[in-house]
């Protein structure tokens, strides 16, 4: 028997009669991220990071949590479980199960760059590791943080030139905060969707420094608006929401901008190649670092980037999840009673 | 080369036509004559030949960046484009390229030709690791000699247009024709001297719009001319200097593919461009498009071939008589003096497209429902007064087609589309019920809207896991309207026809698998339509 089962509900550890991020509801869930594929309602008991509580709580309303520190072990039915940065978003953790001296690691979504918010990506030795594969093709290699955050900043000064509001689309929840520190660094005028506004308020109230930030309203002003730039999460980009900015331009920030199909698709003025997940390079030195016999392969590219592993000597299979919501760019099928009230806790949706 | 990189990223990302005009005008603003030159033959279609084929450039690729050929495969799969992928995968630049010219870069690539493949590896793998992503992109699009990035003729020809103050319909006939960009200066190319010295030169065509509405809304019968819209390649066949050039919509000349055409030389008079259409005909009657397929996809062209696939011309309009321009004559005087000249030939590969008798729109409406029995798939409608214009132009001209035959099939095969459908499952191939089994019949491309191919992607990335290889099974459960203008019989396809022009003309989100069409279906319809 594994340490930890791939069932209907999600990644199981019998021993312990708990799930990390189950996608139906269980009796206690670890939760790795407040993304709303991870982190998912209608459990009896959720476990997470002490940065992760706030948000889990804004996501799911007022439900039963515990919060845990990094590093910090708790023992379920002789099971223990630590937690360790993923450097994904704030609070972003891996879950380390061990059992009778056999150790596995749930990344959750991960990155290894350190992007000065999220955390430092923290390798876990291991025997399984259980890895995302978001973006497991080699097209997928990132530059630096510092890089794509000149080239943001060189475009916003364009559009000021030009007379434009510049418009930045990213998730609410993680990549929001990052592109809010750089474009700190260029403008003081920042103004921000309401679901952006959700988790800003959460993250200040809970300690975190943040640049300021207003709502966008509709009684902002076109004073407020002019040479202004605007964060907003991706179900707002193409909405009748974003009139009011005109003249402005958008850019879009998400690893999927690497290629140029997606850039045209989204018919977006700028793309900017920003990942919260690990490049393809991260995925092989993070896989590499745990020291792992087997790595199982969830959310994304998973048959390619295992069938590498298992040619490059590493035991892999690919595991079925239904993660991978938050950085595809998907409709969403028809919605379900379920998802909608997923969405309206999460906020995400709302325009 | 950055700033044709950069050119060209701008161009394949944007999809505002105004933001594309300004980079172009930019650039014919601000970049050498020479490589102006190679911007406006590239976006023609003038591409230079083809020096390295695709496979070693993969192969190249795979040993610097060590990577497997599945692994390969599956990025290029996912990116859509090999160029790019190519791109992609490569290490980050080692050193940094001088900034070399575009011309400089295709005259390099042009002294490769017979040279040794070694030569070429090496010219090319050592241009690669000194170049950024997006100019390695462009370098291979000139290397595979492929630059369809949504800029179409037209654009080019405005941003010319306001860069050098010419009219644009000026300028889309002196870059049209047969130029070379190796010998070709820019001031030569836009000077009138141009269309005076060469004596293949076509003209812009003059192409229409669909008509949606009830032609009753385009006024009375009496302003109108209508003809069969006829299913060929729209062409002009030029006469001047006692030779014979033949050019297709596509800029393509196409002379040597029609042995037919030659024998008009003799008989036309000199300084003569007919607009009409290419295609196969026996007894005056046009043979259906699929056999046309037969002859363009040719190299050598046997007896047989000309004996059972003979190639005519419907002439509908004249351009050029005597040497003289007739294209602001009014539409009406130019078919007066079409008709006396086809007339006048008497030849099996000239023949004219005939004018429909019809005194009330109703009338007409019943005559192009007999549009497939002739062989045509609807009517054009030319008002008599239209002068021949440049490009496409609402107003005078519309093609009023018939409806497209459909079936109900499902969808059971998908695979990654190219270009803005990369990473997403936009290419699909249907079937229709044969007694229990599933018979495949057509793949089918376009229709659906972005939003409609989002959700049908999420389901085919739903209903199974990422898989290996460009193609997944799906489920047989989603239902799609397929139209098509035409069906033949086929013994290369399993179910026994082949389907012209075939789409998605809706998803239909009421039917369920088992209330698709059925093989016997296709069979009735290829019996009363396929000849």
């Amino acid at each position: 028997m594994q340490l930890v089962e791939f069932t209907d509900k999600g990644l199981y550890c019998r021993p312990g009669n708990f799930y990390v991020d189950p996608w139906r509801p269980v009796e206690r869930a670890i939760i790795t991220h407040a993304h709303s594929d991870h982190a998912r309602w209608g459990s009896d008991q959720y476990l997470c990071h002490h940065h992760t509580l706030p948000l889990l709580k804004l996501r799911l309303g007022d439900v039963r949590v515990q919060g845990q520190d990094w590093g910090e072990s708790v023992d379920i039915n002789n099971v223990k479980i630590s937690l360790h940065p993923a450097g994904h978003i704030i609070g972003s953790a891996q879950v380390r199960i061990e059992y009778n001296g056999e150790v596995w690691v749930v990344s959750g979504d991960y990155k290894t760059e350190d992007d000065g918010i999220s955390g430092v990506f923290e390798p876990v030795r291991c025997h399984s590791f259980i890895s995302e594969s978001t973006f497991g093709l080699p097209i997928y290699t990132w530059k630096s943080q510092s890089e794509i955050f000149s080239e943001i900043q060189r475009w916003i000064k364009k559009n000021e030139e030009a007379g434009k509001t510049s418009v930045i689309i990213g998730y609410s929840l993680g990549k929001a905060q990052r592109i809010l520190k750089c474009v700190a660094d260029v403008t003081n005028k920042i103004l921000v969707h309401g679901a952006i506004w959700n988790v800003h308020q959460v993250l200040q109230q809970n300690g975190w420094n943040l640049p300021e930030v207003k709502r966008v309203t509709p009684e902002t002003t076109k004073e407020e608006i002019k040479n202004a730039v605007v964060l907003a999460p991706p179900s707002a980009d193409g909405t009748s929401w974003m009139k009011k900015f005109n003249p402005y331009n958008v850019g879009t920030c998400s690893g999927w901008m690497q290629v140029r199909g997606n850039v045209r698709r989204r018919n977006t003025d700028a793309g900017f190649v920003l990942s919260d997940h690990a490049d393809w390079n991260g995925l092989l030195q993070a896989t590499k670092a745990t020291g792992a016999e087997k790595v199982f392969v969830t959310h994304g590219f998973q048959a390619a980037f295992s069938r590498y592993l298992n040619e490059s000597g590493t035991y892999s299979a690919e595991v079925k999840t239904e993660y991978g919501g938050e950085e595809e760019e998907q409709e969403k099928p028809s919605t379900t009673q379920e998802q909608k009230s997923e969405i309206n806790s999460a906020g995400e949706e709302e325009s | 080369m950055k700033a044709f990189a950069n050119l060209i990223v701008k161009l394949g990302t944007t999809t505002k036509t105004n933001d594309k005009l300004e980079a172009l005008s930019h650039y014919f603003a601000t970049a050498r004559d020479e490589d102006k030159v190679w911007v406006i033959a590239l976006f023609s279609g003038r591409r230079p030949k083809r020096l390295i084929s695709s496979g070693f450039l993969q192969l190249w690729c795979m040993e610097i960046a060590k990577l497997p050929a599945w692994l390969f495969e599956e990025s290029y799969h996912t990116v859509g484009d090999l160029g790019e992928t190519i791109a992609l995968l490569l290490p980050p630049p080692t050193q940094q390229l001088a900034d070399t010219s575009l011309s400089y870069i295709i005259q390099k690539l042009s002294e490769l030709d017979k040279q040794d493949e070694s030569v070429k590896k090496e010219f090319v793998t050592s241009t690669w690791i000194q170049m950024e992503k997006d100019e390695r992109f462009v370098f291979n699009k000139l290397l595979t000699g492929n630059f369809r990035i949504g800029v179409s003729q037209k654009m080019i020809v405005n941003a010319l247009a306001k860069t050098v103050n010419i009219d644009p319909s000026v300028i889309a006939h002196r870059i049209s024709g047969n130029w070379d960009p190796f010998t070709t200066s820019f001031d030569e190319l836009l000077s009138e001297h141009s269309t005076a010295s060469d004596f293949s030169k076509p003209y812009p065509f003059y192409l229409a719009y669909a008509l949606d509405n009830d032609p009753a809304t385009l006024g009375t019968v009496e302003e109108w001319q209508a003809e069969w819209k006829w299913d060929g390649i729209r062409g002009q066949l030029i006469k001047r200097n006692n030779e014979i050039f033949v050019w297709s919509r596509g800029e393509e000349l196409m002379t040597d593919k029609f042995p037919e055409y030659h024998t008009l030389r003799d008989i036309l008079p000199d300084g003569l461009v007919l607009d009409g259409e290419i295609i196969p005909s026996v007894d005056k009657k046009p043979l259906p498009f699929a056999l046309l397929q037969t002859r363009i996809g040719r190299k050598n062209i046997t007896k047989k071939n000309l004996q059972d696939v003979p190639i005519a011309f419907f002439a509908y309009d004249v351009l050029e008589f005597d040497g003289i321009d007739q294209r602001d004559q009014p539409m009406e005087k130019r078919r007066v003096l079409l008709e006396e000249i086809v007339s006048r030939i008497d030849h099996s590969a000239m023949l004219i497209s005939p004018v429909i008798n019809f005194s009330s729109w109703e009338q007409l409406a019943t005559i192009r429902g007999s549009s497939r029995e002739m062989g045509a798939e609807g009517i054009m409608l030319k008002r008599n007064s239209s002068t021949y214009q440049v490009g496409r132009k609402v107003g005078d001209w519309w093609k009023w087609k018939i409806d497209p035959l459909v079936i109900d099939a499902v969808m059971i095969y998908a695979q990654k589309g190219h270009g803005r459908r990369s990473n997403l499952y936009t290419d699909y191939t249907f079937a229709v019920k044969d007694g229990e089994k599933l018979v495949t019949f057509t793949k089918a491309y376009s229709g659906l809207t972005d939003k409609e191919f989002a959700q049908v992607d999420s389901f085919v990335k739903r209903n199974s896991l990422e898989k290996f290889g460009p193609v997944r099974t799906v489920k047989p459960e989603l239902v799609f309207e397929i139209a098509f203008e035409g069906i033949a019989a086929s013994n290369r396809h399993k179910s026994g026809v082949a389907l012209r022009f075939p789409r998605i003309n809706r998803w239909r989100q009421d039917k369920k698998a088992d209330e698709i069409n059925t093989l016997e279906d296709l069979k009735k319809m290829l019996l009363v339509y396929g000849k």
